[in-house]
């Protein structure tokens, strides 16, 4: 039910991978957490792509969305708070083979690794980066984030938030080299596989920002989106991510929007009014850091010997 | 356009009677910017294709951009050369070149200079347009006198004008040249060095700078009465002449590490500086990344990707790492950290020397993260302990760290050259598929040894974490699961120190005193030794490559000296504070090693250690050791 299309078919391979061969250790977010959403979504597409899991690495930093890397039965790397990026460009700096998927939150994102999101994007390695962003710190009980809204209450402010929130799309739009960049919502399971999909078929960095509820302490945060259909805007295009009905009819509140469009896309990501859902920016020319980093793999061990002892006549007396 | 051959002009038996001297110290200096550092890693270079050893030092001014014409900017090279192996900085110059008067007297004002040394003194200012100028110029050559420098003075910069037209950027060749007649060197070799060199700038460059050092030469030959030759010790070795970081930079090729992630930091960004010109030979690449702690972080992605990385840093750098290094240790994942010390604390003394990192190596992570960290002390080592730390960092599995400093990463030295072996170089990873019996933490009851999965390799899935884990790298809270994983991890050291040996003393084995020494000190030290064993003093040097785990023995080497003492270049305190003191970085964790009660002595004058101002200490505290304060000892 989730396939792009109706008549897709996974190509035939000797071994098929079942859901369960995905499943790692048991979910521990709460009950009606948004990040359960992205891991079943996640799951299901590399079952439906059959991906090995061997060739599969999960990266993530601290938080609640960063424990997602332990409940999928890949190569995982859970590391330390806002350090996600870097080392998922460590990854695959060495090793084009693998599949990589990276799940930041927004602190861990947009505050304490906010260098290294700009220059990740930047760096543009072909990764699937998810930004499960609930606006809020859940793992260490409700501190405001960088994208809680201005006047929202936290145990940081009590008062309420006294800035307004960035915006990570439009950051990310206007960092240079952006390449794919795009906006769900986790309550809405095909776009979001839809989603995962195109930027996991994208060569380059993919930033999927996902509207992520946290029930436990942004209760109700997101309500408003799920009951006035109109403060959502669906971008669709021919060269966008597939919509089947059923979205539309979620998202009744839809726009055609041409993904190499980048002032169209800063328009929609910037508008105070209403959330942009789909693709808002895509560039397939975008320069890539894999090919310099790949340069030299697989030299082998005799070249190198050469190559050494011709750099030590240079210094030979 | 001709240039006349060696042998034609320079080489020529001269009728001057050399004096023969064992060794020498030659320094050079000049406004920043005048080509001093060039000129003397040209002569440190030459001396040592001669067969001399030599031992080059930096001469670092003190402001980013001094003023002309000022104490705080002077710029240079020591070098000293020597019949045998040289193996450190050596005390005062004996024969020192000046740009200008000014500049000479930050050397003087740190006593860096001989009494009875002579000086090449630039002579143009003292015609200066500025009378202010001339002033300056006729007191110091009064005070030079006074101090009993000879000065010769130097038309450095009319002799050029007949060569080249811009003489400020010739002075440096022109001075090679002179110093070449002094020391009687080969020019034919500083051709060759000057046609490498200039060769992208081109041949008119080339021939510029040949005449140069021919004109100075001549100039010298004909004017300067002074002649020194150096024997040189035969040796058959094929020999190599570098510094410290292009050193560690040669290493992580030979050590098969393919990554190299950093972020600029002085003085740790010229090893990435060659391998970033030589890297991609050996199919390596560096990543500069946009700070420390990504530079760590990209290079621990590689890591568990499979690729032993290696990132280098100095202070400041390995401070914002220090929560990686942690994770590294918790996760085991092998890492090689090399941290260039430099003068601290915070940004402190950038440029110059010091060996201030050594606790922070051992304990600055978040809890206890027991790690390996070494010490090359001699520019060889820095190549060689390379490929050793790869080889720890993978079969331990978790990060070393190898601690250099300023003196070692610029200072150049020459040394036999290393025989390559293809062992030393990665195997491709490993990707047969995983044997499910074996968890991605087995650790290994004795040793604490575990094999590790990598991405690819089929069965091996599992989540690497910062967070306490079990065999299976579970998250697990539970008490007995946490105090059995850091007992693993920390068995590990105690595994290597098994498989280390006990270090040599240098000198003999029983005695009054015993220096112990770690890092780049490791000359001035040895050198300090020979000269008070020579007054016939009982005293022997013990210098330490391991800080964690420590070598074995140290605590029965200990118990045959009267008394022991490290020699840092950190800060402690003077005795006289008593139980207030505060004491040297390795003597405070000798004295957690083995319970003996170890002095120590150390400064931080931003400078390399001189044997004779070890010699000088080590003296005062013997006699200390022969009166009441003998009971400080042991
Ligand atoms: S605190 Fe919020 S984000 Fe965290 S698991 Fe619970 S619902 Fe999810």
């Amino acid at each position: 039910m989730y396939e792009l299309k109706q008549d897709w078919m996974p190509p035939e391979r000797p071994q098929s991978y079942c859901l369960e061969d995905y499943e790692g250790g048991a979910p521990r977010w709460c009950p009606g957490c948004g990040d359960l959403a992205v891991l079943s979504a996640l799951q299901r597409y590399v079952r439906d792509q059959q991906l090995p899991p061997e060739k599969i690495v999960v990266v993530s930093g601290i938080g609640c969305s960063s424990r997602l890397p332990h409940y999928v039965k890949a190569y995982g790397f859970h590391g330390l708070h806002g350090r996600a990026l870097p080392v998922a460009c460590g990854v695959r700096s060495r090793r084009p083979d693998l599949h990589l998927f990276v799940a930041t939150g927004d602190g861990d994102c947009c505050a304490i690794g906010t260098a290294h999101w700009i220059h990740a994007i930047r760096y543009n390695m072909n990764m699937t980066v998810m930004l499960l962003d609930n606006n809020i710190y859940g793992l260490t009980k409700m501190q405001s984030s960088p994208t809680t809204g201005k006047g929202h209450y936290s145990n940081t402010h009590p008062g309420g938030a006294p800035l307004s929130a960035i915006n990570p799309l439009l950051t990310t739009l206007s960092i240079t080299n952006a390449s794919f960049v795009a906006q769900t919502a986790d309550w809405n399971p095909p776009h979001l596989y839809a989603t995962l999909a195109a930027a996991h078929a994208h060569k380059g960095l993919s930033f999927v920002r996902v509207l992520q509820r946290c029930p436990h302490f942004m209760a109700g945060y997101f309500d408003e989106l799920q009951k006035d259909p109109s403060l959502v805007r669906l971008l669709t295009h021919e060269n966008g991510i597939a919509v089947d009905p059923a979205v539309q009819k979620a998202f009744p509140n839809r726009v055609e929007h041409d993904p190499g469009d980048l002032a169209g896309a800063m328009k929609f990501a910037g508008d105070r009014e209403t959330h942009p859902i789909g693709l808002l920016y895509r560039n397939d020319q975008a320069e890539s850091y894999d090919t310099f980093m790949a340069s030299g793999l697989g030299t082998p061990a005799n070249v190198k010997v050469a190559a050494i002892e011709r750099e030590l006549d240079r210094f030979t007396i | 356009m001709s240039v006349p051959k060696a042998n034609e002009q320079a080489g020529t038996p001269r009728a001057r009677l050399a004096q023969v001297v064992n060794q020498h110290i030659v320094e050079i200096v000049s406004d920043s910017g005048e080509g001093a550092q060039t000129c003397g890693q040209m002569f440190g270079t030459i001396s040592a294709k001669m067969g001399n050893g030599v031992w080059t030092v930096e001469i670092i001014p003190a402001e980013i951009e001094p003023p002309f014409r000022s104490r705080a900017g002077a710029s240079g090279n020591r070098i000293r050369v020597g019949k045998g192996v040289v193996t450190n900085m050596g005390d005062q110059a004996d024969l020192v070149v000046a740009f200008n008067e000014q500049v000479l007297y930050s050397r003087i004002d740190v006593d860096a200079i001989a009494r009875g040394a002579h000086i090449l003194l630039e002579s143009k200012w003292k015609d200066d347009r500025s009378e202010d100028i001339r002033e300056a110029y006729a007191a110091a050559l009064a005070d030079f006198e006074s101090r009993g420098f000879i000065v010769h003075e130097v038309p450095m910069e009319t002799e050029c004008l007949k060569v080249v037209s811009d003489a400020r950027r010739g002075k440096n060749m022109w001075i090679l040249g002179a110093l070449s007649a002094i020391y009687e060197r080969d020019v034919s070799l500083i051709d060759a060095e000057l046609e490498r060199k200039f060769k992208r700038k081109g041949q008119k460059v080339i021939d510029s700078n040949v005449n140069l050092v021919r004109a100075g030469y001549d100039w010298a030959d004909a004017n300067i009465d002074l002649r020194y030759r150096i024997p040189v010790a035969p040796t058959n070795v094929p020999t190599v002449v570098m510094n410290g970081n292009t050193a560690v930079g040669l290493g992580v090729m030979a050590a098969g590490m393919e990554l190299c992630s950093m972020y600029p930091i002085t003085p740790a960004t010229s090893a990435s500086h060659y391998l970033a010109g030589s890297f991609s030979k050996v199919g390596g690449v560096v990543h500069q990344a946009e700070d420390e702690i990504a530079a760590i972080g990209f290079a621990l992605g590689a890591s568990y990707a499979g690729k032993t990385p290696v990132t280098i840093t100095s202070g400041p750098g390995l401070a914002l790492k220090t929560e990686f290094i942690g994770f590294a240790v918790m996760a085991e994942l092998p890492i090689v950290i090399v941290d260039v010390q430099r003068g601290g604390p915070s940004t402190g003394l950038p440029t110059r020397v010091e060996q201030g990192d050594l606790l922070a190596a051992l304990f600055a992570a978040p809890g206890d993260a027991p790690k390996i960290v070494m010490a090359p002390a001699t520019i060889e080592e820095c190549f060689h302990f390379m490929v050793t730390a790869r080889k720890l960092a993978e079969s331990f599995r978790g990060p070393v760290l190898v601690l250099t400093d300023a003196n070692l990463a610029t200072g150049q030295q020459n040394f036999p050259r290393p025989e390559v072996r293809e062992e030393w170089i990665a195997p491709p990873i490993d990707q047969s598929a995983w044997d499910r019996d074996v968890r991605p933490y087995d650790w290994d009851g004795a040793t604490g040894l575990s094999e590790r999965p990598v991405p690819g390799q089929k069965g091996g899935n599992f989540v690497l974490t910062g967070l306490a884990h079990d065999e299976n790298s579970r998250v697990a809270y539970e008490s007995a699961i946490n105090q059995h994983s850091m007992e693993a991890r920390s068995r590990k050291l105690a595994a290597l120190r098994k498989t280390l040996k006990t270090p040599d003393v240098y000198g003999d084995d029983t005695g009054d005193l015993l220096v112990v020494g770690w890092g780049s000190t490791l000359g001035a030290i040895e050198e300090a030794v020979d000269r008070l064993r020579e007054e016939g003093r009982r005293v022997s040097s013990l210098h330490l490559r391991f800080l964690s785990p420590f070598e074995p023995g140290l605590r029965e080497i200990f118990s045959r000296f009267k008394k022991v003492m490290t020699v840092e270049i950190n800060y402690s305190d003077d005795p006289s504070f008593g139980d207030a003191r505060r004491l040297a970085q390795l003597a405070w964790l000798l004295r957690s090693e083995t319970l003996v009660d170890v002095d120590c002595w150390s400064q931080v004058p931003g400078t390399p250690l001189a044997p004779g101002i070890i010699a000088d200490v080590v003296r005062s505290r013997l006699s200390e050791n022969g009166s009441a304060a003998a009971a400080g000892a042991r």
